[in-house]
C-alpha cells in the first residue's frame, strides 16, 4: 500500500507494548486516506465557507469600516456554520457500512477511537478553514496585525467545534432529521468558542491585546479535548445499542 | 396595602401594560400546561388500557 | 434509619409515592402563589426609582432561578442514571424539561416586559438575559432530541448525555457571556439587584417557593404518565387499570381512545 511510505507502521517493531495506540493511529491514518481520496466533500465544506463569507458585504453593504468591524463575528460564524456541516463525516458512514460496530468492539478504549477521528476530521476540517481564513479576511479589509491572531483563533477553536461537534453528530446518528437536530443540540454549545474566538480578532482590532482571550480559548481546547472524546464515545455506545 | 383603589391596582402607576403582559402570559402558560398534564394522563390511562384489551382479544 | 432509597427507584414503587405527594405539593403551590402574588402586588410598596414596573421581579427572578435549578436536578438524575443504570431517572429528567423550559420562557418573557420600561427596549443583549436565552436552546435541544429517538431508552441515555454535556457548558456559556458583555459595556441595571424593602424580598422568595413547588407537583404528575406509557405492558399496570383505569378513563374524550375503543367493546 502506497500509503505506507507516509506512515510506515507495518515495518517498524515498537520497543515496548504499544499496541493500545495502534487501532487508533489505523483509524486516524484510514480516515485521512479515505477523506483525502474524495476531496470533493473537503472541497465543498470549503467553498460553503468562502460563499457565506461573501454574502455578507452583499447583504450589508461594501462599505469598509462597516464591512471590518463585523469581519471577525461573520468570519468566526461561517467557520462554525462550515464545521457544523462537515461533522456527519464523523461518523456516518461509518455507523452505515458497520465499521464504527468494529470499532466499538475494539479492545483499545473507544474514547481513543473518535479521539483519532477527531484528528483526522481537524486536519481535514478545520486546518484548511484556519488556512483559508486570511485570503477571506483579505475580502474585509482587515489589517496584517489583526489576521494572524484571526488564524490562531481559529486554529486554537476549531478542535472545539469538532470535538463538541461529535458529541452531538454521534447522539444523531440514524436518527431522522439528523443534521438539523446537530445543529440545534450543538449551536448553543459552541457560544463560548465564537465568543472567545472573534473576541480575539475584535480586541486586536479595537487595539488592545488578545491575550485574554487567547488564552481562555486555549484553556477551553484543552478542556474541551480532554472530555469530549469521553462523551462521544458515550454516546456513540447509545446510538449502536 | 399600597393602592386606594382597586383601578389604581389595575392601572399599576402607569406600567399596567407591562405587568399584566408579563403576569398574564405567565398565568397562561402555567394553566396551559396544567391542562397538557391533565389531558396527558387520561390519554396514557386509555391507551395502556385499549392496549391491553387488545392483548386479551388477540389471545383467546 | 434504614429507607429503601432504590425501593423508589422502581417505577411501579415510585407511581404510587408521586401520587401520595402530588396533592401536598400542589396545595402548596397555591397557597404560596397566593401569598406571594398578595405581599407583592399589595403589600409591597411602588419602587422609588422603577415606579410600579418593578412589580415584574416577583415572577421574573423566581422564574428565572427555577429554570436554571431545573437544568441541575435534571442533569442530577441523569447522573444518576448514568451511574445506577435506574429506569426513573430517564423518566423524571424527560418529566423536568418541559417545565424547566417553560419557566426559562417565562423568565425570558418577563424580562423583556420589564426591560422596555426600565431601558427602553424589549431586548438588550445583557449578560442575564443572553444566558437565559442560551439556557432555553438547551432546553429545546434536548426535547427535540427526545422527540425523534422512538426507543425510549436510548432516548433515556442519549438525553442523559446532551444534559450532562450540556451541564459542564453552562459555567462556560455564563462566564463567557460575562466576559463578552463586560467588553462590550451592557446595560448594568438589572431586576431587583439594588437593595430591596424587606416586603419586596419577603414577596419574591415567597414567589420562589412557589415555583419550587408547581415544579415538582407538576413534574410528579408528568412522570406518572409517562411512566404508565411505558410500562403499559407489566402486570402492575394491569392491576392498576382493573382497579381504577376505568375510572380515570371515564369522561376522557372518545379522540384519545380512537377508534380501538368502538373495536373492543
Amino acid at each position: 500500500m502506497g500509503s505506507d511510505t507516509i506512515f510506515p507502521l507495518s515495518a517498524w517493531e515498537p520497543p515496548v507494548n504499544l499496541n493500545w495506540c495502534l487501532t487508533p493511529i489505523t483509524v486516524l491514518r484510514r480516515d485521512l486516506l479515505l477523506t483525502l481520496r474524495r476531496p470533493a466533500e473537503l472541497m465543498t465544506t470549503l467553498f460553503f465557507f468562502i460563499i457565506v463569507v461573501s454574502l455578507f458585504p452583499l447583504g450589508i453593504g461594501p462599505q469598509p469600516e462597516l464591512l471590518r468591524e463585523i469581519a471577525p463575528g461573520v468570519l468566526w460564524v461561517a467557520a462554525l456554520l462550515a464545521s457544523l456541516l462537515a461533522l456527519p463525516r464523523l461518523f456516518a458512514a461509518d455507523h452505515a457500512d458497520g465499521t464504527l460496530e468494529q470499532l466499538a468492539l475494539a479492545p483499545q478504549p473507544l474514547s481513543l477511537i473518535v479521539f483519532a477521528k477527531l484528528v483526522a476530521h481537524w486536519l481535514t476540517t478545520g486546518l484548511p478553514l484556519t488556512l483559508l481564513a486570511p485570503l477571506i479576511a483579505l475580502q474585509f479589509d482587515l489589517p496584517a496585525s489583526t489576521i494572524w491572531v484571526l488564524v490562531v483563533s481559529l486554529a486554537l477553536g476549531t478542535p472545539i467545534l469538532g470535538a463538541i461537534g461529535a458529541v452531538g453528530a454521534a447522539l444523531t446518528l440514524g436518527l431522522r432529521g439528523g443534521g438539523v437536530l446537530t445543529a440545534v443540540l450543538v449551536l448553543p454549545l459552541y457560544i463560548p468558542a465564537l465568543i472567545f474566538g472573534a473576541g480575539a480578532v475584535e480586541a486586536t482590532l479595537g487595539g488592545l491585546d488578545a491575550e485574554g482571550h487567547l488564552s481562555l480559548l486555549a484553556a477551553l481546547t484543552v478542556f474541551t479535548l480532554t472530555f469530549a472524546p469521553w462523551a462521544a464515545a458515550a454516546a456513540v455506545r447509545i446510538s449502536l445499542d | 396595602m399600597n393602592w386606594s383603589s382597586f383601578s389604581d391596582f389595575l392601572a399599576m402607576g402607569g406600567y399596567a401594560f407591562f405587568v399584566w403582559m408579563s403576569y398574564g402570559v405567565t398565568a397562561l402558560l402555567v394553566a396551559a400546561e396544567v391542562i397538557w398534564v391533565v389531558k396527558q394522563r387520561r390519554q396514557s390511562l386509555a391507551r395502556a388500557l385499549v392496549q391491553r384489551k387488545i392483548r386479551e382479544w388477540s389471545s383467546t | 434509619m434504614a429507607i429503601h432509597w432504590f425501593k423508589y427507584a422502581s417505577p411501579a414503587s415510585f407511581y404510587g409515592l408521586a401520587g401520595r405527594m402530588i396533592p401536598w405539593f400542589a396545595g402548596a403551590a397555591v397557597v404560596t402563589t397566593l401569598i406571594g402574588l398578595y405581599v407583592g402586588l399589595v403589600l409591597a410598596p411602588t419602587d422609588f426609582q422603577q415606579g410600579d414596573s418593578y412589580r415584574i421581579i416577583y415572577i421574573h427572578v423566581p422564574a428565572a432561578w427555577m429554570g436554571m435549578f431545573t437544568y441541575l436536578v435534571m442533569a442530577g438524575w441523569a447522573a444518576a442514571g448514568v451511574v445506577f443504570n435506574t429506569r426513573l431517572s430517564g423518566m423524571m429528567v424527560q418529566a423536568l424539561a418541559p417545565t424547566g423550559a417553560m419557566f426559562t420562557f417565562v423568565a425570558l418573557w418577563t424580562g423583556a416586559f420589564w426591560g422596555r420600561p426600565t431601558w427602553g427596549t424589549y431586548w438588550v443583549w445583557d449578560a442575564r438575559l443572553t444566558s437565559t436565552l442560551i439556557l432555553f436552546f438547551l432546553y429545546i435541544g434536548y426535547m427535540a432530541l427526545r422527540a425523534s429517538i422512538d426507543d425510549p431508552r436510548r432516548a433515556d441515555r442519549a438525553g442523559a448525555v446532551l444534559t450532562l454535556v450540556g451541564v459542564v457548558n453552562i459555567p462556560i456559556i455564563y462566564f463567557s457571556v460575562q466576559w463578552w458583555n463586560t467588553l462590550h459595556q451592557g446595560a448594568s441595571v438589572r431586576p431587583g439587584s439594588s437593595s430591596m424593602a424587606t416586603v419586596m424580598l419577603t414577596g419574591m422568595l415567597v414567589m420562589a417557593v412557589a415555583a419550587w413547588m408547581y415544579t415538582i407537583a407538576i413534574s410528579l404528575a408528568r412522570v406518572r404518565s409517562i411512566i404508565i406509557e411505558r410500562e403499559q405492558h407489566s402486570a402492575w399496570v394491569g392491576e392498576l387499570l382493573a382497579s381504577e383505569g376505568h375510572d380515570a378513563v371515564a369522561g376522557t374524550s372518545r379522540g384519545a381512545m380512537g377508534s380501538n375503543q368502538q373495536g373492543t367493546r
